[in-house]
């Protein structure tokens, strides 16, 4: 008989990680997505629940930054008081699954399932989100795109777990941007999404990032453009700066969904979209 | 550990790990809740907790241990259907019900935080739960409706019933969540059984020793090919289909050998402990492979991979061709698509003495009977068929599916057996649209009247006869569209391939063809200058016309004046759209309209229907029902007919639907022919139950029935006559004191080598357009409108016309925009996508009754018109919006992305 362990303290699960050793049982939070792969399957794992413990689920604001809880959800972020700079991950909650799926689905779960298609991987790259990862041992920080190493592979070692996701606080405003692209409205993995960030003093950017999804193994960044985009006056014509060579570090595939081509162009057209509505915003 | 819900306590042992779905539906009895797919694709299952709406199926329970759990089973209060509920009824917004208990509770978390939302957040609260019948747009109506007080419709007055837009006679069962579907009402001690499927398309295979798995696992029993009586079966008389592979496996998919045992024990086996042995053989796909010369062979004994050829040929097409104006010539593609209903195939059976009974889900209790027995090799009188409420059909379940099987194990091991598939399992193993491959050639004289056309059609049938015949016969009769054209030659194969068997699905071929005949109308309207929805209306085939096989339409053809109902709306969209794109460059617009018909019923083959209505003794009429309603209400129109024809109320009749012991054939619930038909037999068996009532009364024709209990009055013309019906000799158990029966086969001819013949006593016709607007950067296809125009002959219930016509939209929106089955690459439904309701746009439904004799109260079928030409008008809008000539569907994005880059450089 399997076992199903639901700790409601951290230290509790990572005494329980520790001691599994070589059977290290499965996390489980939302469900989102243990339950889809095991269809028609028993129901054999040893589970560990992270969802009774309460610390681990909220956002927290200080001064360096934020810290979402391992076990927030998707409806948390929606629903939470967050300035601009989170405008474009409150968007990736909307687009994940349906409400059901956004109020049981956290954000961290989503980051450990490494997905080429994470929704909440372009935005929070953007905003330069490092994983707090836990062990019995002790705790280390790494940065996001340090974190997902390649297609469902992280660097999480046995006994660890994700404890949280840490959100710098930018130099300046900033403002943020997601969008999407699928097939069909609601419930859809996604063709190509991307993430902006910008921080603006003086209606001049002064820092960037811009990150795309599922145009490669994993999400990336696109460091040339936003080199490129420093300095510029905050405006619709933002949108010019984007080239094509800006896009070479992505590799998309062929799937049923898009052909790698087409990812790579929609790519391009969604960055100059949310580079252009950014710029439109002007704001501060 | 303690459950709450619906604020009642309950106490659960088991493991914290089940999902929430499994424990409400197996532990606590409570089956409102539905499973559609157990994996957060569908939203069937949604239940909310702590007032949040979430997927039971994705939720482990010990999350769920001791916080408020609210299930459908909890939305009446004090034994009365909510606001939400009621205005689900009112607006029809729960067809085969399945998704309902899904839709609802999403929609009671909006309501709890929104009491007046709009449209948009309506459909953001919905976005997660998949509907397959509705089209969503009742659905959405019915929510908004809900922040008011629902003015419900009264039961029509006597003699008013048919035409009214009468509430669902099943629709209270459906909104409440105890409507009992296939794996519903399973028994409790039922042994599982689970089918072994190949993971191959096509491979040899041998068996080894199964004792040792046997005994690991606890079953009871592995069944093999050795241990079916007849070995096959399909709807013709191929008999194609093993029910267990036996040596060789043609499809991915196919049922290798079927374990039974307590269902955790079958659950527990892990596929590849099997000793199945499998030899991979390069699998034939699709029909070019197929055809080619040398090509392997899908079945021994099919030479050339040919299953069937079909073909309609009238007059000389060389001469049309050579009298022509213009032509227009293309090579049309469509996909497998999958049915998609939400309730997966599932049932039971129990061996009672020596007959079998079979509990489940179907499109076809008789033919399930006959095929059943068959397999079994027993007569036909010894298996019992009572069909369980069916979770949407669109063909896919006219096939049987779990029956043969769980007849199987029942028969042998004489306990009860059940077998509910995985969403995975369903969408590998059963039936799907045909993939086509379509050339044609279509010519029109200078004044735009069609002078000939020819077509050629090859449908991949997968690897097994189903439906495929019906296909190959069915569509060279339409494929030259619903116009009047003196030369025709339409020729039509199917092919085997190492495929799913391509089967029946909503037109059976015709939705298909429909792609290729509007695209070449709209190409010969560009040739001769001629405005669209005209070169439509001047070939429109009208009553007096004759018809591809020659047939002439006496009547109800009124595709002309659903084209003219929708000329005004046509003009003025037009001219939006010209002013729109005047504007803009990225994101244009654009209409289309596509046209259609369809014969209802079998093609050229006798399609009777009998049904019988009883008076009894305690002054109840009781309709013995063989017709099954797989959601698009055939029970609510028949009661609708019955009422009229016998001159009650509608809630003086109570009924008994598809139980083969206790109703009579009504046929299968397909080619749009239960409307038709069926209705027809009921009117028949009303007026026959009518008439011996008033010669029992020596009453005339016009006299009035009233009921006070058992006491029945006759009045005519002032003189009144009491028939005490509980003094009438009683001719059964149940209380019959009088039985009307009525018999109706469509009046057909066999057609003659060249296709010639009458093979419809009927025809469907409809007129739609669609306005899209079309993202030119990313190739996405936003449809904002589709106005439809159907002649349906009379509207029974225009409420069930209209969500007909809504379902059919959005399945038709499907085939042109998203969905693709692929196997072993889109067997899940976050994979292989369907419309959801944000995709699915305002639709206005126009009827036009052109009534048709011969059915009852002049009505025809509506059940496939309503997907046939909504693919053809979102192309064509594609079309004017674009320039694209779309010939392959679906359009997926990446698709009319690279149309757009290989267009001419166009003069804007």
């Amino acid at each position: 008989m399997a076992s199903y362990l639901r700790p409601t303290s951290l230290a509790e699960a990572l005494d329980h990680l520790s001691a599994a050793n070589t059977n290290a049982p499965v996390i489980l939070a939302g469900g989102t997505d243990f339950y889809p792969v095991r269809v028609g399957r028993a129901l054999d794992d040893d589970i560990l629940d992270l969802t009774g413990i309460a610390d681990l689920r909220g956002i927290t604001a200080s001064d360096e930054g934020w810290r979402i809880g391992a076990t927030t959800t998707w409806s948390d972020v929606a629903a939470a008081e967050l300035p601009p700079l989170f405008d474009g991950l409150r968007s990736a909650a909307r687009a994940i699954g349906g409400v059901q799926i956004q109020n049981a689905a956290t954000v961290a779960g989503n980051l450990c399932n490494a997905s080429p298609a994470a929704d909440s991987v372009p935005p929070l790259l953007a905003m330069r989100a490092r994983v707090e990862l836990r062990a019995a041992a002790g705790k280390r920080e790494l940065p996001l795109g340090d974190f997902i190493t390649g297609n469902r592979r992280t660097v999480l070692r046995p006994g660890e777990l994700v404890s949280a996701i840490l959100v710098p606080r930018p130099k300046k405003d900033a403002q943020s941007i997601f969008l999407k692209l699928g097939a069909r409205e609601y419930l859809v993995i996604s063709i190509a999404m991307v993430a902006v960030v910008l921080e603006v003093e003086n209606n001049v950017v002064s820092a960037a990032s811009v990150a795309v999804g599922a145009c490669s193994a994993v999400a990336q960044r696109l460091s040339y453009l936003e080199s490129e985009l420093i300095g510029r006056r905050l405006n619709a014509a933002l949108a010019n700066r984007v080239a094509p060579a800006h896009f070479e570090g992505l590799n998309p595939i062929d799937d049923i969904r898009a052909s790698a081509g087409y990812r790579r162009e929609a790519a391009a057209v969604l960055v100059r979209r949310a580079l252009t509505m950014l710029g439109k915003q002007k704001g501060n | 550990m303690r459950l709450i819900v619906n604020g009642k306590p309950h106490s659960y042992h088991g493991s914290p790990a089940k999902r929430l779905s499994d424990v409400l539906r197996d532990d606590l009895g409570l089956t409102g809740t539905k499973v559609g797919c157990n994996a957060g694709d569908c939203g069937a299952c949604t239940v909310m907790i702590d007032g949040k709406q979430v997927c039971s199926c994705l939720t482990a329970v010990g999350q769920a241990a001791g916080r408020p759990i609210a299930t459908v089973e909890g939305l009446k209060a004090h034994g009365a259907l909510s606001r939400l509920q009621r205005a689900f009824l009112k607006h029809g917004a729960a067809q085969c019900g399945i998704c309902t208990p899904g839709m609802l509770m999403a929609a009671t978390d909006l309501l709890a935080e929104v009491s007046k939302p709009d449209e948009q957040q309506v459909m953001d609260a919905i976005g997660g739960v998949l509907c397959r019948c509705t089209g969503y747009r009742k659905i959405v109506e019915a929510v908004l409706d809900a922040t008011r007080t629902p003015d419900m419709p009264e039961v029509p007055p006597v003699g008013t019933a048919v035409g009214a837009r009468s509430l669902k006679v099943d629709g209270v069962q459906k909104v409440e969540g105890t409507e009992k579907y296939g794996a519903d009402y399973i028994p409790h001690e039922a042994l599982w059984l689970r089918a072994i499927r190949s993971p191959h398309a096509r491979a040899s295979f041998t068996l080894g020793d199964f004792s040792e798995v046997m005994r690991k696992y606890g079953l009871e029993r592995v069944f093999t090919a050795a241990d079916v009586p007849r070995n096959g079966f399909a709807i013709f008389e191929t008999k194609d289909q093993p029910v267990l592979a036996d040596g060789l496996v043609r499809y991915r998919g196919e049922a290798v050998v079927a374990l039974v045992g307590p269902r955790e024990a079958v659950e527990a086996v892990k596929p590849d402990e099997l000793p199945i042995h499998y030899v991979p053989e390069e699998p034939v796909s699709g029909v070019i492979a197929a055809a080619a010369p040398g090509a392997r062979l899908v079945q021994a004994d099919k030479p050339e991979n040919v299953l069937i050829r079909g073909n309609v040929t009238k007059g000389d097409v060389a001469k049309g061709f050579a009298e022509a104006a213009a032509t227009a010539e293309g090579l049309f593609q469509t996909s497998f698509v999958e049915h998609a209903y939400i309730e997966p195939e599932a049932g039971w059976a129990v061996r009672i003495g020596d007959r079998i009974e079979i509990h489940a889900s179907t499109q076809a209790p008789y033919m399930d009977r006959d095929e059943v027995a068959s397999v079994m090799q027993l007569p036909p009188d010894r298996v019992r068929i009572v069909p369980t409420a069916c979770g949407g059909g669109f063909g896919g379940k006219l096939d049987v599916s779990v029956q043969p099987l769980i007849a199987l194990a029942a028969w042998t091991l004489g306990k009860p057996v059940a077998c509910v598939y995985t969403r995975p399992e369903s969408m590998a193993s059963s039936t799907k649209r045909h993939p086509a491959r379509i050339t044609a050639k279509f010519a029109a004289a200078k004044d735009g009247r069609l002078v000939a056309v020819e077509t050629a059609a090859d449908f991949d049938t997968g690897a097994y006869a189903s439906w495929g015949p019906t296909v190959a016969n069915r569509v060279p009769v339409h494929a030259s569209g619903p116009y009047h054209v003196p030369h025709v030659k339409n020729r039509s194969r199917a092919l085997f391939t190492n495929a799913p068997p391509s089967g029946a699905f909503r037109g059976f071929g015709v939705p298909q063809a429909a792609i290729a005949h509007e695209t070449l109308m709209d190409d010969l309207a560009a040739r001769l200058g001629i405005d669209r929805l005209e070169m439509r209306y001047i070939n429109a085939i009208r009553a007096g016309d004759l018809t591809a096989t020659s047939q002439r339409l006496e009547h109800s053809a009124g595709l002309a004046d659903c084209i003219a109902a929708l000329r005004p709306h046509w003009q003025a969209l037009g001219a939006d759209v010209e002013a729109f794109n005047a504007r803009r460059k990225t994101v244009r617009r654009g209409i289309g309209i596509g046209c259609m018909w369809y014969g209802l019923g079998n093609t050229s083959i006798s399609n009777p229907s009998t049904m019988r209505i009883a008076l009894r003794a305690d002054g109840r009429v009781f309709y013995y029902n063989g017709a099954v309603d797989i959601g698009q209400g055939s029970n609510t129109i028949f009661v609708q007919i019955v009422a009229d024809a016998l001159g009650v109320g509608m809630d003086r009749i109570d009924y008994v639907m598809g139980d083969t012991d206790r109703t009579q054939d009504a046929g299968k619930t397909s080619a749009s022919r239960q409307t038709f038909v069926s209705g027809k037999a009921t009117e028949i068996a009303a007026r026959d139950l009518r008439a011996q009532i008033l010669r029992l009364a020596n009453a005339g024709d016009g006299a009035k029935l009233n009921f006070d209990g058992a006491v029945l009055t006759v009045e005519d013309s002032g003189v009144v006559r009491r028939l005490d019906l509980a003094t009438l000799p009683r001719l059964n158990a149940d209380g019959d004191v009088l039985l009307g029966e009525g018999r109706f086969d469509p009046p057909t001819t066999m057609l003659d080598a060249d296709g010639q013949g009458v093979p419809y006593a009927t025809y469907g016709f409809a007129a739609q357009m669609a306005l899209v607007e079309v993202d030119t950067e990313l190739g996405k296809v936003k449809v904002k409108k589709i106005i439809a125009a159907h002649d349906v002959g009379k509207a029974v219930n225009p409420t069930q016309v209209e969500g007909q016509i809504h379902g059919g939209i959005a399945q038709g929106l499907g085939l042109a925009l998203m969905e693709e089955y692929l196997p072993g690459r889109t067997e899940n439904l976050h994979d292989y996508l369907i419309p959801t309701v944000g995709d699915v746009p305002e639709i206005d439904v126009i009827m036009i009754e052109d009534a048709e004799p011969l059915g009852p109260f002049g009505a025809k079928g509506v059940g496939e018109p309503g997907l046939v030409p909504t693919a053809p008008a979102i192309l064509g809008a594609i079309r004017h919006a674009t320039g694209v000539r779309v010939t392959e569907v679906p359009v997926l994005p990446h698709r009319l992305h690279a149309a757009l880059k290989d267009l001419p450089l166009a003069a804007e």
